[in-house]
């Protein structure tokens, strides 16, 4: 049986971690290659990077950023922000990622998700997708919409419909972000997770709320996500990925317990 | 020298940056004149069954792999490589190098655990219930896991040449051996600590059955 995988994301702009991790004996760490570093060591399944820089100089520092990270990690990693094009994902696969995410270029440009999967398989691409809760109507009748741009411009996209259209276009997995959630640390959106996972045959990663290891338990087993995603609860140190894991596996949830 | 076969299939770099961070020296390469210069050979990969094949018969891989086998040196196959070796594969209907009898089949659709439906690919860390000793296996932890990225399995016809089995909705072989040949399904140089294990393991591995 598989485990549930516990995925730690690191925002990174111009090369640089946007906001220190606090590590052992609360030392500040900007460097995401050091980062990556003490996550795989506490455990972490896979990482991912979510690459927030604006200019073309800053896409080449995280290039490097990638190809130190895959030197220095031995498990799958992720990048994703900025990526617009074939080219863009090989570059960074090339590099040492695992896979690319895609998300508000996805939506303006589906058949991206195609041609990244055509030329480097399925499992390369992941779909990202910014969630939020709107009224249901009959343009979204799941009641969530699609939201690009950092959170900012709604789509009039149904999220459930742009789920299952992403997978038959050929995306091998999904990261599920609430924007409702997200930032709360009061819990994920175990609705909206359980209406996509559910409603697809790829892995759902829930992204968006995570404060207690309770969190992840809920929406690993209520909400059907088969991964989690985690930022502020261990970026401060409030919990270490171990503890989180020892707890997991003490309430039922597999997990990867030796590393 | 460690030889990694190239034959376009996917990304082959990261199975030399694990090998590099071991300390071993390594060569991607296509060229049988470079590859016969290695002590071992790595077999990996990651795409599909039809287009690989393609692409070793173009390079004339497909006649070399089977004759490095033929000559008791170790070679270790890596999920695509795996199951390539086999005879032949439902991806892509695709004739193999037929160096182990057995098929290569697809997870079925229906597949449950616990009443909910199983996601196809089997992608994420896994279990192997390892059966028997062998030298590349050594030195694991009994709670280790692995990961795995697909979705067709090896299925040998031999079920004794099989190492570990995993278990995702039904049993597949996750791990085999025979003689000098070994072949994993999931990805060492992915798997962290035991994955990197078995990679030293195999690099210090003389061919010798166990």
């Amino acid at each position: 049986m598989l485990s549930k995988r516990i995925i730690p994301c690191l925002d990174v702009r111009d090369g640089k971690l946007t906001k220190g991790i606090k590590f052992k004996g609360n030392i500040d760490i900007g460097d995401p290659v050091e980062a990556a570093r003490e996550y795989y060591e506490q455990g972490a399944d896979e990482i991912v990077f979510y690459d927030i820089t604006a200019s073309s100089d800053g896409r080449d520092i995280m290039i490097d950023v990638v190809k130190r990270v895959a030197e220095t990690i031995f498990i799958p990693f992720s990048v994703g922000g900025g990526i617009r094009t074939v080219e863009d994902m090989r570059r960074v696969i090339l590099a040492g990622a695992e896979k690319i995410s895609i998300n508000s270029e996805a939506v303006k440009n589906p058949p991206l998700i195609s041609e990244g999967a055509k030329a480097f398989g399925s499992q390369c691409v992941v779909l990202g997708m910014d969630v939020k809760k709107v009224e249901a109507s009959a343009k979204t009748p799941s009641g969530y919409e699609m939201i690009i741009h950092g959170g900012r411009v709604f789509t009039g996209v149904d999220a459930l419909w742009w789920a299952k259209e992403a997978e038959n276009l050929g995306a091998g997995e999904i990261c599920l972000n609430s924007i409702d959630a997200d930032g709360t640390q009061e819990g994920y959106e175990i609705k909206l997770t359980h209406l996509i996972s559910t409603n697809v045959n790829i892995p759902v990663i829930a992204s968006g709320g995570a404060g207690t290891p309770e969190h992840l338990k809920d929406v690993l087993t209520r909400g059907k996500a088969d991964a989690a995603l985690i930022a502020s609860m261990v970026h401060y140190r409030y919990y270490t990925i171990s503890e989180i894991k020892a707890y997991l596996q003490g309430s039922g949830v597999k997990t990867r317990m030796t590393w | 020298m460690i030889g990694i076969i190239d034959y376009q299939a996917g990304n082959l770099t990261s199975v030399a940056r694990a090998l590099r961070y071991l300390g071993e020296s390594c060569q991607v390469s296509d060229d049988p004149e470079i590859l016969k210069q290695a002590s071992h050979i790595i077999f990996p990969g990651v795409g599909a069954a039809g287009e690989a094949m393609a692409n070793l018969r173009q390079t004339h891989l497909d006649q070399w792999i089977p004759e490095w086998v033929q000559k008791g040196k170790p070679i270790l196959g890596i999920c695509l490589g795996t199951q390539v070796i086999f005879e032949y594969s439902e991806e892509n209907d695709a004739k193999c190098l037929g160096i182990i009898p057995g098929a290569v089949k697809r997870f079925r659709k229906d597949l449950q655990q616990d009443c909910m439906p199983l996601k196809i690919p089997h992608m994420g860390w896994n279990s192997v219930a390892f059966q028997k000793d062998h030298p590349v296996f050594r030195g694991l932890s009994d709670e280790a896991q692995f990961y795995f990225v697909h979705s067709y399995y090896p299925a040998p016809a031999d079920e004794s040449l099989v190492i570990g089995w995993t278990d995702y909705g039904q049993l597949f072989c996750a791990a085999l051996a025979r003689k000098n040949l070994v072949a994993v399904q999931f990805h060492p140089e992915k798997s962290g600590r035991p994955g990197l294990q078995i990679l030293a393991n195999f690099c210090r591995w003389g061919g010798e059955d166990a």
